[in-house]
């Protein structure tokens, strides 16, 4: 079982009430009222993310998956990532970027995977919106990479908002570098089983502060005599598959 | 799309322009690496049936200048003689990591229904991204297309800042990003594949004053894709 994190709850509390006063409005002439009826709860529609790793030896942190209208994005080439972003892809920690998404006003849903995602694993997170909310919606999805300074993968607005019950999307997404850290390849800066060091730093000491394509794991087997990472821990794309099937 | 296609149908009848495709788009295109600059793209859309490259052949001669020095003025004959509708060198000049240029095509009247874009990866030897005779969208839209690297197949990747840019000529011409290194030995010799492939990517090495190559490896090596195309068709 998945957490999810949704906005549902305050909404359908809304929704509810409003209800409850339509339904005291009924006569007082009527000898035999009718009982109220338990307002029925806003119809939602869930929507199952199953995230499978293809790597060799990246771990994938815990998944954050995010439904949002056009206007959010976890991130864009070629712009600095925002700190939840950068918490993520430097520690694993999805926390952060889960915060932000729920404090702007466009995201309607997140949820977040429970653990992480070894290589040739998988996991199925659920996430639910309204039925009401199905135009224009789109998914986006973030993990790390564990065993690097800074690299992660994910899909960013899928369109989701048109796929009927039962349909099936599936996406292999390629690796992005947060621009936050430099690919120092030492384990004392790699939060992953390969280093066990440091995660999030807020220092940003990459070539530059922007997000761009990773250019993969050196490793001290290929040239990277600094490096603590060894040849099992390069990857080419794709690193990941997503599998999105709306559910009801 | 059914009734989209019926109207371009009747449209074309009436206009007498049988194979007449009226397109009108916007290009967006966006280095996705982390420290290869372009050097400036050629955007063409052209007749389908024609291509600047073909993957298991040979490099033209103009495609191996732009390929080895950036130079593009060849490969803009060859269009021009193809009667393409093109957009030449649209970042006006080099195109830094992470950055974006876009531009509008009109092919409007013409039989323009397949677009090429090719530039060169810098610091390379013959390396450049090559979006090759792609179908150009006429639904309006936004479409989506992740560009590879390819090996030209005419020069060794030896990886040495040589300064040589000229067809044939042996090395790197240029590193805008003032990251590479020195004294390097040679990466390489030849190329096992002289026809125009995927390139199997920089090697580099980690010593700034030797070793066997001028590249960086934690800066120059990049994974595919490296350049990203956005259209979107009006």
């Amino acid at each position: 079982m998945s957490l999810i994190r949704s906005k549902l709850p305050a909404i359908t509390k809304i929704v509810a009430s409003a209800l409850l006063i339509a339904g005291c409005s009924s006569s007082d002439d009527d000898p035999a009222p009718v009982p109220d009826p338990v307002p029925a709860p806003p119809a939602t529609t869930t929507f199952e993310v199953t995230v499978s790793n293809l790597t060799n030896a990246q771990p994938l942190s815990p998944v954050a998956v995010i439904a949002h209208q056009d206007g959010y994005a976890v991130f864009t080439v070629g712009m600095p990532a925002t700190v939840g972003l950068e918490t993520l892809a430097e520690g694993g920690d999805n926390s952060a970027l889960i915060g932000e998404a729920d404090a702007d006003a466009l995201v309607l849903a997140t949820a977040s995977g429970t653990a992480p995602i070894g290589p040739a694993g998988s996991e199925t997170i659920t996430i639910e919106v309204l039925e009401s909310e199905l135009a224009g919606l789109l998914l986006s999805t973030s993990t790390m990479l564990v065993n690097t300074n800074d690299a992660i993968t994910g899909s960013n607005g899928v369109a989701i908002g048109d796929m009927a019950v039962g349909d099936v999307m599936s996406q292999r997404t390629i690796a992005y570098d947060s621009g936050t850290e430099a690919n120092t390849e030492l384990a004392i800066q790699i939060p992953g089983p390969a280093g066990g060091g440091e995660g999030f730093n807020a220092a940003r000491d990459d070539l530059a502060d922007r997000v761009t394509m990773h250019t993969g794991v050196v490793s001290r087997d290929d040239g990277l005599a600094m490096s603590d990472l060894s040849g099992q821990h390069r990857f080419d794309n794709s690193v990941a598959a997503f599998r999105i099937e709306r559910i009801n | 799309m059914k009734r989209t296609l019926i109207a371009a149908a009747l449209a074309a009848s009436a206009l007498t322009l049988p194979a007449a495709h009226a397109t009108d788009f916007d290009v967006e295109i966006t280095n996705l690496t982390n420290g290869i600059y372009f050097t400036p793209f050629l955007a063409a859309a052209h007749p389908a049936g024609t291509n600047l490259f073909v993957t298991g052949q040979p490099a033209s001669a103009n495609l191996q200048a732009m390929a080895e020095g950036g130079s593009i003025d060849g490969l803009v004959d060859d269009v021009t003689a193809l009667g393409a509708t093109f957009v030449a060198n649209p970042a006006s000049g080099l195109l830094p990591p992470a950055a974006s240029t876009t531009f509008t095509l009109n092919t409007d009247g013409t039989t323009n229904d397949r677009l090429t874009i090719v530039a060169m990866l810098l610091p390379t030897n013959d390396a450049f991204a090559g979006l090759n005779a792609i179908e150009i969208p006429t639904e309006p839209g936004t479409y989506v297309y992740d560009v590879p690297a390819y090996d030209a197949g005419t020069e060794a990747n030896d990886e040495l800042l040589t300064g040589g840019g000229a067809p044939g000529a042996p090395g790197m011409p240029a590193d805008p990003g003032g990251l590479t290194g020195t004294n390097g030995t040679g990466a390489a010799t030849a190329d096992t594949n002289t026809n125009v492939h995927i390139h199997r990517g920089a090697l580099g090495d980690s010593d700034a004053t030797g070793g066997s190559s001028d590249l960086d490896n934690r800066v120059h090596r990049w994974l595919n894709p490296v350049v990203r195309v956005t259209l979107t068709v009006r």
